[in-house]
């Protein structure tokens, strides 16, 4: 199959050889899982469970509120021992609320409907099933399957592309997962076509990943789902990079994949759905690469939702070295976090451990304008003049340049010779724009409450003038009367 | 008698309709500006500027009569939205919030008297006689009216809590690198 250039991208060293060849373990089950109501893009969900409530593994604790929005299951049996706030898997380490499960030990699964044929099941059918299991894009941008599912659907989607890039250095949780469970995926993805009534499958994965693609080549033979080998480049398992490579169509700005026919998924996501309609199963758990450096033994674990991250490096056999920096996600664009008691969530697709000498940070010098950040740009833009702009606090100078378009993928930082903090810039000023967008907006929502506020009075006064002339009327025509009936009275 | 009433007739109708096309030809323009200014403001009325409500402050704004940095309220947002409009240099030391504020009830001391409620400009406090008090805090503008004639000091503004969905990283402390 024919594939497209790519515009930019960055070689990082991969490191995946730290855990690529060793097979998946299953974590042993921790006492407390901390579960928190956001693991997805859109509104956190709303518990439908109390403390002390009895749950079993894979009932519904928190029910998706909302247009945007996923539900969450427990992923274990146990009770409930508190609703309430936990240290939040993100760089702020924010309070967020948590359901906290305490497990009893036995994994007493809910009652399950199994379908023995998946394949006759309506396109309807199948996203509502994936929206009740609660699924969300394993990628890391957790955006609810299911509703893209729906609305790729509506807007007639020609090709459905599977990605199973993982260009970020260190993770091989999907190079795992395919090689393990290519089976089961290759349902998911014939059951997610079927969803969206794509006319076309493609599998994307990296050429560093042959066993991966070995094994999906094999378990696809005979069916619609093509797999390809890509080259293996940084951000190829990019949505936009993606597609670009694939299908030489490029996404316009601000537009999303559907606007050229296509739908992304991740493989992660796929092997999600083929348990969720065969089985029943919500997604209760997802497969994390415990690596880096500073970790002694790395490897992929399948970890269930809300084990604390402490748990997952002790498994991996604690630190060998001591570690400068801990990561949730890759090296690239994942989260940096400092408290291990955060929980492994449903976009959680590694925890690193990486030591001074990976992490290679320096201090920034000055900008010597040699463009090696522009030509590293997957996406066409100018890092240096944006963040010039940012510096001085012009953020609409950067706007013009296309920081809109810009994806956080670091690949300018990484390549920076004088190791300026580009990415660092443009995810503050996409942070302080739309801070300035929600104020904007709340001015608009709070001045038409002013509005609506001020009219109500006027008119609650003037309803009260007429009232009172009304009674004043009443009162002189009754006393009128009254005169005259004393009037008439006097004449008899 | 009928000359009378004929000759008064014609002079009303004829002074009417001169007065009529006087008022359509020589009609006075309201300051243009001011008014584009007044959409800028946010029509809370609070009147923390000084000027007596929004329409006022956006009168003195156009005629240059006060600084871009009038609206507590308004925030960040309002002075760069009218530095633009009025093409002037934004001051940003002016603008004292440092932290976006909102009010915030303290149960265990608001009496439900019914007080702030009534001055709030957004109907932003729900509430009722004898009621615990509470805010809407996508409603609340920070004016800070409420507190003026909270009896029992119950309502205060407080630092809008910075959430998952508002925090983001701060500006790069970068010296000389650009």
């Amino acid at each position: 199959m024919k594939l497209f250039n790519l515009r930019g991208g960055v070689h990082p060293e991969g490191r995946k050889d730290l855990s690529a060849d060793i097979s998946v373990r299953v974590l042993p089950l921790p006492k407390y899982l901390f579960v928190p109501l956001q693991q997805h893009i859109g509104a956190p969900a709303t518990p439908v469970v109390n403390v002390g409530d009895h749950v079993l593994k894979g009932q519904l604790i928190a029910a998706a509120q909302g247009a945007v929005s996923s539900s969450i299951h427990a992923p274990t049996s146990g009770v409930i021992t508190a609703l309430g706030d936990h240290a939040a898997p993100h760089p702020s380490g924010l309070p967020v609320p948590t359901i906290t499960l305490e497990s009893d030990g036995n994994e007493t699964w809910v009652k399950t409907e199994t379908v023995a044929d998946p394949f006759v099941l309506s396109a309807e059918e199948i996203a509502a099933r994936v929206a009740s299991a609660g699924i969300v894009g394993l990628g890391g941008a957790t955006f609810p399957a299911a509703l893209k599912l729906n609305l790729s659907r509506n807007s007639g989607v020609q090709t459905l592309i599977m990605n199973g890039g993982e260009c970020e250095p260190y993770l091989t949780c999907d190079d795992r997962i395919m090689r393990e469970r290519a089976l089961e995926i290759v349902e998911g993805i014939r059951l997610i076509a079927l969803a969206v009534a794509a006319k076309e499958v493609l599998v994307g994965i990296e050429d560093n990943k042959p066993e991966a693609i070995a094994a999906m080549q094999s378990a696809a033979k005979g069916s619609e789902v093509k797999v390809v080998s890509m080259p293996s480049m940084y951000p190829m398992g990019s949505e936009k990079q993606i597609i670009q490579v694939l299908t030489g169509k490029e996404i316009p700005a601000g537009g999303r994949p559907a606007d050229i026919g296509v739908l992304v998924h991740n493989v992660a996501t796929a092997f999600a759905v083929q348990q969720a309609i065969r089985y029943g199963r919500p997604l209760l758990s997802r497969i994390v690469t415990v690596s880096g450096g500073a970790i002694k033994a790395a490897c992929n674990v399948e970890a269930l939702v809300g084990t604390p991250v402490q748990e997952l490096i002790e498994f991996a056999g604690g630190y060998s070295q001591p570690a400068t920096r801990l990561v949730l996600g890759g090296p690239m664009m994942g989260q940096q976090f400092t408290n291990t008691s955060v929980p492994v969530v449903k976009g959680t697709s590694g925890v690193l451990a990486l030591t001074s000498k990976e992490i290679g940070q320096a201090e920034a010098s000055p900008c010597i304008r040699c463009s090696t950040c522009v030509r590293a740009c997957p996406v066409g833009l100018l890092p240096l003049e944006m963040a010039a702009h940012i510096r001085t606090s012009n953020l609409a100078g950067a706007v013009t340049l296309g920081l809109k378009d810009c994806i956080s993928c670091g690949s300018c930082s990484y390549v920076c010779p004088a190791h300026i903090p580009l990415v660092h810039y443009f995810n503050y000023a996409k942070g302080d724009l739309a801070t300035q967008e929600r104020a904007k907006l709340k001015q608009e929502a709070t001045k038409k409450l002013a509005e609506a506020r001020n009219e109500r009075i006027a008119r609650i006064e003037r309803e009260r003038a007429e009232a009172a002339a009304k009674r004043k009327a009443a009162r002189a025509a009754k006393e009128a009367a009254a005169k005259e009936a004393a009037a008439k009275a006097e004449v008899v | 008698m009928i000359a009378a009433l004929t000759s008064l007739t014609i002079l009303g109708v004829v002074l009417g309709l001169i007065l009529g096309v006087a008022a359509r030809v020589f009609r006075v323009e309201g300051n243009k500006l001011a008014e584009e200014v007044l959409g800028i403001l946010p029509g809370s009325q609070c009147g923390q500027c000084g000027f007596p409500g929004c329409a006022g402050a956006a009168q003195a704004l156009a005629e240059g009569r006060a600084p871009v940095t009038l609206c507590p309220p308004g925030g960040r947002a309002v002075v760069l939205a009218l530095a633009a409009k009025l093409g002037k240099d934004a001051d940003m030391a002016d603008v004292k919030e440092s932290v976006p504020m909102i009010a915030d009830v303290k149960e265990e001391i608001c009496i439900g008297c019914t007080r702030c409620f009534k001055v709030c400009p957004t109907d932003a406090i729900m509430g009722a006689a004898q009621q615990i008090h509470s805010v809407f805090r996508e409603a609340c503008t920070a004016c800070g009216k409420c507190e003026e004639v909270c009896p029992t000091e119950s309502i205060k503004l407080q630092p809008i809590p910075v959430t998952l969905q508002s925090w983001y990283w701060h500006k790069p402390l970068a010296g000389n690198t650009l």
